[in-house]
């Protein structure tokens, strides 16, 4: 795609101002029109094309269509358009969705390919995808491209688009454990990241803080860890109803439990799992890392890992890997013994590597990949070389943009997090800063850059809870998103200022809580009904 | 001494021979709750302490896990150690609906705040809906079809408040931040100049020109029969002088009146009129530091509020400076609500001491108090509950409880568990720290 095409494009689409340039995140290619066709909502349907892959049955497509009509047009019902002669030149009833590739009932995994197409003009209004999931993407554009008159009629105009995400992996991490978070606070965040096209759900489902996973091979890791077993946990079904919402969206789940470190929630539930820390002589009371000296610990691992990928149907799982703090360790007698007869020396790098590497190839055992923290290479830790690192520091060992030239100069896939903390809030447009990153803006070859295989926001849950979530994530989360979807050449704050206040309004009528940007107002102000 | 519980019939009374009377800066917030084995009895000066006593009285009462309600025996006085415990809201850069507005109403009563401090209108948008000036709504809203104040809707929220306790206390501020009531009432800004003629831009009210005070006659006295607190916020904020300066019009005036080449004189002239004015139509009186600073002359009584951190000085510093010359002194620098930051700044909101400032026990006592302000050009009714609250309670208690109380530990745990009670209220309050609260918030 030749830069100066895609300027052209954009002139193109800028110099008609509002609707149909009010994209969010903005398509690879797309050149739009003045003219305009008219949509009745009573009239309107999506429809297979004959010689689509997916047909009426296809779980993924059905459902979208019905949620798409409903953000269109509300709850307004569908009938059978009467016969007429000719069909009204300036009116589209329908998008004909063509898939290419068949597969409905699958999940969507790093290789999924979400390319699409979509042709409004005089003949057709056609959505064409190599898969499901491009579909969706796809369905998402279409309905940011219709548009109501101040007299409440929809139009959607002359546009041809062509859209791919220019990095695979678009994640938003959510933190379960220093915040329970209702089901129905996940499902929503689940939403309203298909409007913005990400991909991927990091779920930090526990930590120090509290353990709301149900497992059901070690259910006193709920009972004792969770704050409260009878009201904040993810049972069973609830996870399955988090993959299944997710995958309807296109919406793959990387499942995080992180250890050795960020673990004390696991100790109350399996005695002997974390390392007692020492005060001289004797155990001080405390606890800290998962204690890597014991068979029983890879034991219990093993099992436990089993069961996380069994019910975990990606690909990857995500071992964390962060954060290990060596005092405990180097406190307790019998990890000073072990580190003796593993000849480790003083190193207790050596002992992260240890426990990590026998972790690894337990996962590995049982046909995962995983993504881990970059402690885990930065520690030299070895690893798979499929293994994905992500990188989440901003300054320490290396300023971040440093750490992604290290780990792929290493070989190894990487994403990026470290200047997308959302929970790291400021006052002011701080969306800016967050939409002005550049994922490859480091010294490396081609090859290098391809191994950067995307991103992802992360909203820790320290300070967040289902009280502001939601507007801490958005729009916020969506300067991202744009930023893992869209063309690289796009830096133009005030056009992409235009457009993320415009799609600010839109999710408000979507019913999204999203806060403002900047002052000003939308045309339906938010208020709880 | 084992601690007793009762299953309560209470019956709160107030002694006050002015059950009717008006709230106000002067109004007795005190009461005494006594709950034993003989009463469960609330006993106060006025109805508004007796809201005081009722609101601590529903945070008495408790919940065992079997579902039964107890109250413990307790005795307790109570009364406010700042007669002036404010909220403002900004509803120009961003129109928060009246639901908004009642509700955060709400919540301060929970909190004992007692003055709403209204922040009506700026250079963003014109909500409020004059009768003397429609134009100034009707072209100056983001929507007058939507985004507007009716009376009706002002009449409510008066109302609301004062069932609460709650003083309104409306800020029309002027001469900046006055871009919006441009459009309604040509001529009332100053055209700004780019050499010798107009740029096109406008700046603060032009003070030059006899119609703004007939402007602003008409409108105040529209604005004091409105509003029936005893105070009116006048702003005075913030003048930037430079279309002034580019304004030959100006230029002539500031000669005619031999103020040289002082703008800060043409400013204190054109406040010292419109306090003048609203004086005689029987009101007191809020303004920004800026009119102190800039040594405009006012009333004695005039109530300074202090916003500015570090410039011209240290806040504690301009406290000193205002009280020193003996006006009353609003404290609002350290409780800018609206700049977050990550963490718990609770903590730095609750440590403020409002009277560490040098000065003799008269002068302090001429601190009356402050206000958390929420300032909208990043706020509106998406996030202003949570970033309110339980924010805002830190500065609700550094103004009623008594000046020990320093302690974090105490205050966290009593405002961890308050947090968990605003959210079983139905308020979307924010979490202190990593933690949980019994029912978790879910939009119903």
């Amino acid at each position: 795609m030749a830069g100066s095409a895609l300027w052209f494009s954009l002139l193109l689409a800028a110099a008609f101002a509002g609707r149909a340039t009010a994209l969010w995140p903005w398509p690879q290619y797309i050149q739009t029109s003045e003219q305009r066709y008219t949509i009745f909502p009573h009239t309107f349907q999506f429809q297979y094309h004959v010689s689509s892959a997916a047909q009426v049955g296809c779980s993924v497509l059905d459902e979208a269509f019905q949620r798409y009509r409903d953000l269109l047009f509300g709850s307004v019902s569908f009938h059978f358009p009467q016969p007429m002669g000719k069909r009204h030149m300036s009116e589209k009833n329908s998008l004909v969705i063509l898939v290419v590739t068949p597969g409905c009932d699958q999940f969507p995994s790093l290789e999924s390919v979400e390319n699409y197409t979509l042709t409004v003009n005089d003949e057709q209004c056609f959505l064409l995808s190599e898969t499901v999931w491009g579909a969706l993407r796809g369905l998402e554009t279409f309905s940011q491209l219709v548009w109501r008159s101040p007299e409440g009629t929809f139009y959607i105009n002359k546009t041809e688009i062509e859209d791919f995400p220019r990095f695979p992996h678009r994640g938003l991490l959510l933190d379960t454990s220093r915040h329970y978070l209702p089901l129905a606070s996940i499902l929503d965040t689940l939403d309203v990241m298909a409007y913005n096209k990400f991909n991927v759900f990091h779920w930090h489902l526990v930590d120090d803080s509290s353990f709301p996973y149900e497992s059901f091979t070690f259910p006193n890791l709920t009972k004792k860890g969770s704050y409260n077993p009878a009201t904040h946990i993810y049972t069973a079904q609830d996870v399955k109803e988090v993959i299944e919402y997710a995958r309807l969206r296109g919406i793959r789940v990387l499942a995080e439990f992180d250890t050795p470190g960020h673990t004390l929630s696991w100790g109350p539930g399996v005695p002997g799992l974390l390392t007692p820390c020492y005060s001289g002589s004797h155990p001080s009371g405390t606890f800290g890392p998962v204690n890597p000296a014991l068979n029983n610990t890879y034991e219990f691992m093993s099992t436990f890992f089993l069961e996380i990928s069994s019910v975990f149907p990606d690909f990857y799982l995500h071992l964390g890997g962060d954060e290990v703090d060596f005092t405990c360790w180097k406190s307790n007698p019998d990890i000073q013994a072990f580190m003796k007869k593993k000849g480790f020396g003083e190193d207790f790098k050596k002992l992260e590597s240890f426990y990590i590497q026998t972790l690894l190839d337990i996962v590995s055992a049982y046909g995962k990949g995983y993504v881990v923290w970059q402690e885990v290479f930065d520690n030299k830790v070895k690893v798979q070389p499929d293994t994905v690192i992500q990188v989440w520091r901003e300054e320490m060992p290396v300023r971040y943009t440093k750490e992604m030239e290290l780990v792929t100069s290493a070989g190894f896939r990487a994403l990026l997090s470290a200047p997308w903390y959302l929970n790291h809030i400021t006052y002011g447009p701080d969306w800016k800063n967050i939409y002005m990153v550049e994922p490859l803006a480091f010294e490396g070859s081609p090859e290098q850059k391809a191994l950067v295989i995307g991103g992802e926001a992360c909203m820790w849950g320290e300070y967040v809870d289902s009280t502001n979530l939601v507007p801490r994530l958005w729009p916020r989360a969506g300067a991202v998103a744009e930023r893992l979807w869209s063309n690289k050449m796009l830096t133009n704050l005030d056009f992409a200022y235009k457009r993320l206040a415009h799609f600010r309004c839109e999710l408000l009528r979507r019913g999204v809580q999203a806060q403002p940007l900047s002052v000003g107002y939308c045309d339906v102000e938010f208020e709880q009904t």
